[in-house]
């Protein structure tokens, strides 16, 4: 199959959420989120409660997908920002790492010029992350045969039964 | 392709529904959301046309609970079937785990089947993905109906590797959680293989 599974290890995780959440401090922004491109929320910062995060996550990526599928239209590889501005609240989109997306939502607490401008700081420690993600999931599969027991390895018929058995 | 993170102890799967046009691909997700526990769904999200119509996709996550302390969180989505939608049809089936064809059994719908089913291979294709592999379960739905093909005859049509074919009435429900489930179990059985 073509890409590999997203795999995401405690260490990482919380590399991740710090610098999410200096983003979220230096930007002065509301909520700071990582989505992948499937649409798979990988960490969120901020003022969540009020906010479906899930949802967001899903169409956030169908709308970084449409864009995509826009941009090699007209023959560009992609447009690496999207931004929404609303009456109060604004989203700033930007791809990290090829394959995440990173969205800062804020309001007049902050402005699109200070939020482009730390997005950019915090993309570079991202890729970094991303990269580490990627060698250590590589070594791990290296190992696998040798020791690193999956824990899906033992899943059983009665497993998945008992997920249904509602 | 599963998002697995040992931090939050989850995994993540996406499914898609695939189907032509009118098939019921969204009615499916909808008895899903209707007959699911609150706690255990989001918000089923629809952008459609304001015919009600399938535009970009509909969304809909499930918390199925847990396997082997992990908290299993299926994603389910739909495509919009009608021909002219096929670049949104692609772009959803990116990082795809698996597949429900949804086969609209009435006999003036076969050959749109057919043509879905092809439309499916060659998008799976140039995502990098193999239909002979990837979990994949097929669904004859509208059973109730009187122009209902021969559920043998369907299979003949539209059955391409021995998958887990299923009757049933999405209006009613009928056949939609084995639908689901069928294709779960062949999604996480995949993990096992890693």
């Amino acid at each position: 199959m073509t890409a590999p599974d997203l795999v995401l290890y405690d260490e990482e995780f919380q590399r991740i959420r710090e610098s999410l959440q200096r983003l979220r401090h230096d930007a002065n922004a509301n909520v700071v989120f990582l989505v992948d491109k499937n649409g798979q929320q990988i960490a969120a910062v901020g003022d969540l409660q009020a906010l479906d995060t899930t949802s967001l996550a899903s169409l956030t990526a169908g709308n970084v997908a449409a864009t995509d599928g826009l941009a090699r239209l007209i023959g560009e590889k992609e447009f690496s920002i999207l931004f929404h501005e609303g009456e109060k609240d604004n989203i700033h989109i930007s791809i990290v790492a090829q394959r995440v997306i990173l969205v800062v939502i804020f309001d007049e607490r902050s402005s699109l010029g200070l939020v482009r401008l730390r997005v950019r700081r915090a993309t570079s420690e991202l890729d970094k992350i991303f990269e580490d993600i990627t060698k250590k999931v590589e070594r791990e599969k290296e190992s696998l045969q040798a020791e690193f027991e999956s824990p899906f390895a033992e899943i059983t018929d009665e497993d998945i039964d008992r997920l249904f058995s509602e | 392709m599963t998002f697995i993170n040992y931090a939050a102890r989850e995994i993540n799967c996406k499914i898609v529904y695939y189907g032509p046009g009118l098939c019921g691909k969204t009615t499916n997700l909808q008895f899903v959301y209707d007959r699911t526990n609150p706690a255990a769904k989001g918000k089923l999200i629809s952008l459609a046309t304001e015919t009600d119509r399938t535009l970009f996709f509909d969304f809909l996550p499930l918390d199925l609970g847990t396997v082997r302390g992990f908290k299993t969180r299926f994603h389910l989505y739909t495509v919009p079937g009608q021909v002219f939608y096929d670049a949104s049809r692609k772009l959803i089936l990116k990082g795809v785990d698996g597949v429900v064809f949804v086969a609209d059994s009435q006999a003036a719908r076969m050959e749109a089947n057919v043509e879905s089913i092809r439309n499916l291979d060659k998008n799976l294709k140039e995502q990098g993905y193999d239909i002979a592999v990837i979990p994949y379960v097929l669904q004859f739905n509208k059973r109730d109906l009187p122009t209902a093909v021969q559920t043998d005859e369907m299979y003949r049509e539209l059955n391409i590797k021995g998958e887990p074919t299923f009757e049933a009435t999405a209006t009613t429900g009928v056949g939609v959680f084995d639908t689901l489930k069928a294709v779960a179990r062949q999604v996480l059985l995949e993990l096992k293989k890693r």
